[in-house]
């Protein structure tokens, strides 16, 4: 259970695929001019990465270790076009903004990377919750990310949501800045992805090192108290 | 020796199925999302079609009464033409120029004339023009495209065809003159073009249903 933790843990912060393995940028940095592009690509390439990594894991003791770079890149190749085909079908209008991105997937490092790094190794259960975790971590950073950008570049958030939701989602647009933004346009430009990529991976290593700080602080404490009996006794 | 060839084959023949194996469940995706994907085609370029003449003045199925047409002045590739006709008689014409100097790459358009030449329409259908300056083409961002409805060559005249800031009647936009520039003369040159080839471009007979099919763009 606590392994099922860890994965998670890896996933979401600790080794997040885009913040900590700085994997996959390509897309990350191109389709997360709003919340609903971030999304979307996100929760393509969590499918991505649930499916390549369980099939990784069932054929691991198959698969010699001489071939099994090209084994991994032909089924993560047919499971992205299989997707793909499948978003042009039933997702069109999502399909039709992400565009090249989709394909583009196969290229994501980070689900090569997992199908090596992890699912290679590991049972087929175990396999799939790291994609899933790795997966929710990425979808979560191209979210932010993409908030981040369509709230200072256009002022709204959750635009175009009726391509992924449906017409009914229409009205989910939020205005937070007002109807007279004019926008920032560097937000939405190539540049503004990578200062608000910074911004994240700063906020987060911040984190980070506010969190070791209070463990060592707490660990100085006791290394001080120690010594400091002796000669409080002699 | 015997041993390691064994041992290739084995490895080939490991590499081998898998390649089938995907092969074949991106065909059988395909096989099962085929119809939907046209269909999504269809009704997505139906959708821009109807925008610029509206349903009542049609009865046929321009998506159906389609032909390609190689025209230097329009672009370089083939460009499809959809004619809208009422019964049986031709109504307009809706083309597909390529404006091959926009600011970041060409910019696709839709261009519907009506027979007596003045514009139904133009939509812009695919371009990379920088989002919050050169965007301002789409419909959803400004109302400047629909500034061409009713217009024809005699409406403005020829000098009136170009941007204000190139003494035109059309507007630029502020930070960015190339990209309206560009629109402005694709949709020039489509009248031009329409001018000359009005005949052949409603007689031509369509080609069989599967050779457009084939080569449906995409």
């Amino acid at each position: 259970m606590s392994d099922n933790a860890k994965i998670f843990r890896e996933g979401l912060w600790n080794n997040n695929a885009g913040l900590v393995q700085l994997l996959g940028l390509c897309p990350l940095l191109a389709v997360t001019s709003t919340v609903i592009n971030g999304l979307g690509l996100g929760l393509a390439t969590m499918a991505t990465l649930v499916l390549s990594n369980s099939v990784v894991s069932m054929i691991r003791h198959v698969v010699r270790p001489e071939i099994r770079i090209p084994v991994f890149v032909l089924v993560i190749a047919a499971i992205v076009t299989s997707i793909e085909l499948a978003m042009s079908a039933w997702l069109h209008g999502l399909y039709t903004i992400l565009g090249i991105f989709i394909p583009l997937i196969v290229t994501n490092c980070a689900i090569i990377g997992r199908a090596e790094a992890f699912a290679s190794k590991n049972n087929v259960k175990q396999a799939a919750l790291d994609g899933f975790a790795m997966g929710l971590g990425f979808t979560l950073l191209l979210v932010v990310l993409g908030g981040m950008r369509e709230l200072i570049g256009m002022g709204t958030l959750f635009s175009q949501a009726h391509l992924m939701f449906g017409e009914a989602a229409r009205g989910m647009t939020l205005h937070l800045m007002g109807e007279d933004y004019r926008g920032f346009l560097l937000a939405i430009l190539p540049p503004g992805a990578f200062f608000g990529m910074g911004i994240l991976i700063v906020v987060k290593n911040l984190i980070d090192q506010r969190r070791k700080d209070k463990v060592s602080s707490l660990a100085t404490i006791k290394v001080v108290v120690e010594p400091a009996q002796p000669p409080a006794t002699s | 020796m015997k041993r390691a060839l064994r041992q290739i084959s084995w490895t080939s023949l490991i590499l081998a199925s898998f390649g089938f194996i995907g092969t074949l469940l991106i065909a059988g995706t395909e096989a099962i999302t085929h119809e939907r994907i046209a269909e999504n085609h269809r009704q997505l370029l139906l959708k821009s079609l109807h925008t610029l003449v509206p349903k009542e003045r049609m009865d046929n199925d321009p998506y159906r009464d389609k032909i390609l047409i190689q025209a230097a002045s329009l672009s370089k590739n083939p460009t499809p033409v959809y004619r809208v006709r009422k019964e049986g008689k031709p109504v307009a014409v809706i083309l597909s120029p390529v404006a091959p100097d926009g600011y970041s790459g060409s910019i696709t358009l839709l261009v519907g004339i009506y027979l007596d030449g003045t514009l139904a329409g133009v939509r812009v259908s695919s371009h990379r023009e920088t989002p919050g300056l050169g965007d301002g083409i789409e419909s959803q961002r400004s109302d400047w495209i629909l500034g061409f409805n009713g217009k024809s060559l005699h409406n403005p005249t020829q000098k009136g065809w170009a941007v204000k800031r190139d003494n035109g009647q059309f507007d630029q936009f502020t930070g960015a003159t190339i990209t309206p520039r560009a629109v402005v003369k694709a949709v020039y040159k489509t009248l031009l073009y329409f001018q000359t080839h009005q005949e052949m471009l409603f007689n031509t007979p369509t080609a069989t249903a599967t050779a457009t099919a084939g080569n449906d763009h995409e």
